[in-house]
């Protein structure tokens, strides 16, 4: 029961090939070490996160512009707030990664798309670690009913 | 294949319910098929009702539909004992070899459905173009790599070295864990978990000495980090190898070798 390539020439492969072609580098081994040291520490970070945001104290009812204020004050919530983006951009943009190969068949599609990822993470990750060095909550002149209210000081 | 047994010498005259016949049942097949001369060709369901007896596998069935029923059908086996890795195929879902499956471990109320692997082209009905599969098996070089002189005696070995490697020399090629990968399924570049296997089969035996070339090759893009640790590949394997497990040491190969 041989088949021949002109019997099966009206049907497409799954895919288009891709270049397989030894690249020597640990990528792909560094990437996959990552995924799980990222997703250990993330799992300290997001949890205790939750807790003191949603559970501690006040609870949620505490949450205001003046609570993220307070926080940030402290270089403690400064460090965890920067890792916890950090590490979830990353570790979240390489799992989308992981799946744009997965389901992307044409090269084109692969590129745009890792593009579009690839934009997202800068911009999210620029724009958060700016804000969280640079969190003004009282930001002079500005209209005093929009600002908290130990800001009168 | 009605057998007779203790019924000689005896003097009962019973001839109803022999002791021993094996009972027979009507089982429906519920077929993928392709026929790619047809004008359309496309892939269609075709249900075949036959009559099996308690000790056939879904292979025998397949038999009769194709030697009694529509000798159309088209399907791939050859040794019919589970050796020659001919006939994997989607029983109910799931990767199974027809000639290892029996009728009476399936569900017989329902029609068994039956497709061909997953993630190969299909060439007609049953049968899939396996070249992708056995490229990503050449490509690990599944063979002896030495240096120096040929020893005058035979490479020696002991127990414990053999053993290391035991699980995965079991191999028959039969595709049914790499079609069993929902990562090979959408990227059909990936090496997939047969690949893997012989390439572990290579990677921890004592007398080979191409374990970095193995490790090097593997290491890419498309090699082990492309798992997911999903463990249909070993869930699928009529060998009984543990898969997934072996991907796992040749990673954890890797990772020891980098760090
Ligand atoms: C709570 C702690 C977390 C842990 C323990 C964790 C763990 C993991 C691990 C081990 C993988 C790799 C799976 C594999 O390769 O088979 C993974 C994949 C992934 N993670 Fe996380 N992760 C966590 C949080 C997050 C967060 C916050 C995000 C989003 C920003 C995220 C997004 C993803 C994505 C998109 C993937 C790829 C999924 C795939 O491979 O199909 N994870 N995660
Ligand atoms: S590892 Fe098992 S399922 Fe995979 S090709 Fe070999 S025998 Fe078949
Ligand atoms: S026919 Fe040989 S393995 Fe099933």
């Amino acid at each position: 029961m041989t088949a021949t390539t002109e019997a099966r020439s009206p049907i497409p492969a799954p895919r288009s090939p891709r270049n397989r072609r030894t690249t020597r580098t640990n990528y792909e081994l560094y990437g996959w070490v990552f995924m799980r040291a990222s997703g250990v520490l993330l799992l300290v970070l997001i949890f205790g996160h939750l807790f003191m945001n949603l559970i501690d104290g006040d609870g949620i009812s505490a949450i205001d512009f003046g609570f993220v204020a307070g926080k940030w004050a402290s270089p403690l919530w400064q460090v965890w707030d920067l890792l916890m983006l950090w590490l979830a951009m990353i570790h979240g943009t390489n799992g989308v990664r992981t799946i744009i190969n997965d389901y992307a068949e044409r090269t084109g599609t692969r590129v745009v798309l890792k593009s579009a990822l690839y934009l997202a993470f800068t911009v999210t990750v620029v724009l958060g670690t700016l804000v969280i060095f640079t969190f003004d909550p009282c930001p002079p002149g500005s209209p005093a009913d929009l600002l908290p209210s130990f800001c009168t000081a | 294949m009605t057998t007779v047994l203790e019924t000689t010498g005896h003097a009962t005259p019973e001839p109803a319910a022999e002791v021993g016949a094996i009972p027979s049942f009507d089982v429906t097949l519920r077929i993928r098929r392709f026929l790619p001369d047809t004008p359309e060709a496309e892939a269609y369901w075709e249900e075949f009702t036959v009559t099996a007896h308690g000790t056939d596998r879904v292979l025998d069935a397949m038999h009769k539909v194709k030697w009694e029923v529509d000798g159309s059908l088209t399907f791939r086996r050859s040794c019919a004992h589970g050796i020659c890795g001919s006939d994997a195929m989607r029983i109910n879902g799931r990767n199974r070899l027809a000639c290892k499956t029996l009728l009476k471990d399936l569900d017989i109320k329902k029609p068994i459905t039956i497709e061909p692997i997953k993630g190969l082209p299909v060439i007609k009905d049953l049968v899939v173009d396996m070249e992708p599969f056995f490229a990503s098996y050449r490509e690990i070089m599944p063979f002896l790599i030495t240096n120096g002189n040929e020893p005058t005696r035979e490479r020696r070995q002991s127990a414990e070295q053999r053993e290391r490697y035991d699980d995965t020399t079991k191999c028959i090629l039969c595709a049914a864990c790499t079609s069993s990968c929902p990562v090979f399924w959408t990227d059909g570049q990936y090496f997939g978990p047969a690949a893997i296997v012989n390439a572990h089969r290579f990677i921890f035996d004592s007398r080979d000495e191409g374990a970095a070339q193995r490790l090097e090759i593997l290491n890419d893009r498309e090699g082990v980090w492309r798992c997911r640790t999903v463990f249909n590949c070993t869930e699928a394997c009529p060998r009984g190898i543990e898969v997934t497990k072996a991907i796992q040491e040749v990673k954890r190969a890797m990772i020891t070798r980098a760090f």
